[in-house]
């Protein structure tokens, strides 16, 4: 049964964007507020699941043609690295290094290492999360 | 300050994550498990030179102070476990190649072996509470995928199985670590170690202890929380079996083990008298497990529980025959069920069934295989000069010494029941009657046989040069029993 998904379909097109800007936002708030790279990606990952929702699996796999193994598994190797680096500078493990920047149009901005593994920790979060989701979804 | 510690897990943590990138290609997965298995072999026996030269090597993560970021230390007994199980997942990797099927092989074997990995040596070397949580955690995922890896009935019957009781235990294990907490407003275990014995509520204490004793009982299938045992681990393929039975029960009986002697002492008469009780229901249980069934498997699954319930009687003993027995016994089960359920694997394989009553007469087509067998079933019944016995030997000596002559009396008997329970496997497989076997050709059997073969000699190594391991042995005892040289090497970096 094909039900009148045209609602669904033009509201997901604009609250997919305003979910994807919003799991940024989140994702870069998490270093001194709540938020970070596991709730940015969960977020992320519901944008691709309300899309999946409002239109179908074969469509969504056109739109974002990504492995979600291999992001797994890349994300894991990003927050391995930076966990790592310590090892190369003898400090303990996990270790993180920060400095406080004079960037232009975001003015004195600090960054941090930790930032890095928070993105391994996206990658990972979204990637597992969708592998779950899509291999549910596929098993008819 | 060492990052050492954190090698034997952090490399197989990132092969896993690169075996990851290409399932499909069987020659390279194969390659790069092996590489990565060796790889930790090699930083787990650098640490193991450090750690037996320098002492404890601790490092507390992110650069925080002690208590208050989450320590890892590697003293000798949790270097010797990481060692033996990275040693046993080289072997059972080995042996999986030609066993395991192409189809496992290409969706995710390897990675879910390396992610337990991480996990297992994670767990051993870990001094923070909570921590143990999440790297026992991290194995318990790994292990799932192992369970279920390959989806035919049973392993889905018995994974769900499996999965319950774990998450159940999961959710005791959250909650005993919330009550600790809330007693002593610490999870390093170091300094757990100093603030309980200033507590003068033990009563509270003592049902947290009793709590942590559940939680890990689940995991190390104590008496009366076996039951999910026999069958789970009955379900997966021989090679999946070998590290379930080598490593992960071992983890349950590790964390008894260190908690018991380095923090839960407050009311020993109570907490390690119910640990000694336990520890014999458990070996009794196990006993009668083991010669009930004509199942190849079941008879060695059910050795396991024998197995945990010595070792932890020899801990309950808080003595120094006791608890040195425990650690070299503890290692020497490691090597043997590993070594045992290889070698039961390749009979199953001969067969085509593990029935015991319809196999027999193998002695005359397979002799070195036959014998290889006896002197591993000897093994684990302790046979001197097979490793079995030194442990076990130090485990009786630890009850006389302590209160519980009875106990050692028990584990005394039941060595024999032991013996009968494997001697029976040789008797009905390599004697009487030939019965109906499989012709499988010559390279693959030996592609299966050398690596177990090469795992029995280490045991038999072990046992035989059980003197040159006991200065080893007694270094790691002694930290069990004076928890101050733990805490000293933790709190004063």
């Amino acid at each position: 049964m094909r039900t009148n998904d045209v609602m669904l379909q033009t509201a997901t097109k604009v609250v997919t964007f305003i979910i994807l800007m919003f799991a940024v936002h989140i994702f870069f708030a998490g270093h001194y507020t709540p938020g970070g790279g596991f709730v940015g990606g969960l977020l992320t990952a519901s944008a691709i699941v309300l899309l999946m929702l409002a239109f179908d699996l074969p469509t969504v796999k056109k739109i974002v043609p990504i492995n979600y193994v291999v992001l797994t598994a890349v994300g894991l190797l990003i927050a391995i690295a930076t966990a790592s680096a310590s090892i190369l500078f003898d400090v303990p493990f996990f270790t993180h290094a920060y400095d406080y920047f004079d960037l232009p149009l975001f003015g004195k901005t600090s960054l941090h290492s930790a930032m890095l593994f928070d993105l391994g920790v996206y990658l990972v979060v979204v990637g597992v999360t969708m592998t779950i989701i899509q291999t549910i979804g596929e098993d008819e | 300050m060492s990052n050492l510690a954190l090698f034997p897990i952090v490399i197989p943590l990132i092969f896993a994550a690169v075996l990851m990138l290409f399932p499909k290609n069987l020659k390279m997965q194969r390659a790069v498990a092996i590489a990565g298995v060796s790889a930790t072999l090699i930083s787990a026996l650098v640490l193991f030179s450090k750690v037996s030269t320098d002492g404890i090597q601790a490092v507390t993560l992110g650069s925080w102070p002690a208590p208050f970021g989450i320590s890892m230390v590697s003293d000798m007994l949790s270097v010797l476990l990481v060692l033996s199980s990275t040693l046993v997942t080289l072997f059972v990797l080995f042996y999986s190649i030609p066993t395991i099927g192409v189809k496992r092989e290409r969706s995710f074997y390897y990675p879910a072996v390396l992610f337990l990995m991480t996990g297992v040596n994670g767990a051993f070397t870990t001094g923070d509470i909570f921590n143990l949580f999440v790297f026992i955690e991290v194995l318990l995922m790994a292990s799932y995928a192992l369970i279920v890896h390959g989806g035919e009935k049973p392993q889905l019957r018995e994974s769900i199985k499996y999965l319950l009781v774990n998450i159940i235990s999961s959710a005791l294990f959250v909650s005993a670590v919330a009550y600790l907490y809330s007693v002593t407003g610490t999870l390093n275990m170091a300094d757990l170690a100093v603030k309980i014995p200033e507590i003068e509520a033990v009563g509270i204490l003592t049902v947290i202890a009793v709590l942590f004793l559940v939680v890990f009982g689940f995991k190390a299938a104590i008496f009366p929380l076996y039951f999910w045992l026999p069958g789970s681990y009955f379900a997966p393929p021989m090679a999946i079996l070998a590290l379930f039975g080598a490593l992960l029960t071992k983890v349950g009986v590790y964390a008894i083990m260190r908690t018991y002697t380095l923090f839960f002492t407050m009311n020993i008469g109570f907490t390690h008298e119910l640990l000694a009780i336990i520890a014999i229901l458990t070996i009794l249980a196990g006993c009668i497990g083991a010669l009930a069934y004509f199942d190849v498997k079941k008879i060695i699954i059910y050795n396991i529980i024998i197995a945990v319930g010595v070792i932890l009687f020899g801990v309950s003993q808080l003595n120094e025959a006791g608890v040195e027995g425990s650690i070299f016994y503890l290692v020497h089960d490691m090597l043997i069920k590993a070594a045992l359920f290889l070698l039961v694997g390749i009979l199953t394989v001969i067969f085509g069934t593990s029935d015991l009553r319809k196999m027999g007469g193998l002695i005359k087509s397979y002799p070195l295989f036959g014998w290889t067998f006896l002197i591993a079933a000897f093994g684990l019944a302790g046979i001197p000069p097979l490793s079995g016995f030194p442990g076990k030997l130090l485990i009786v000596q630890g009850g006389f010494e302590g209160t519980h002559f009875w106990g050692s009396l028990v584990i005394l008997a039941t060595s024999l029941l032991v013996l009968l329970s494997v001697v029976r496997i040789f008797i009905y497989a390599f004697w009487g009657e030939p019965a109906k076997i499989v012709t499988i050709d010559r390279k693959h059997y030996l592609s299966m046989f050398v690596p177990t073969a090469i795992l029995v000699a280490l045991t038999v190594v072990l046992g035989a040069g059980a003197e040159l391991f006991m200065p080893f042995i007694s270094d790691a005892g002694e930290v069990l029993l004076n928890p101050s040289l733990y805490i000293d090497a933790v709190l004063k970096e």
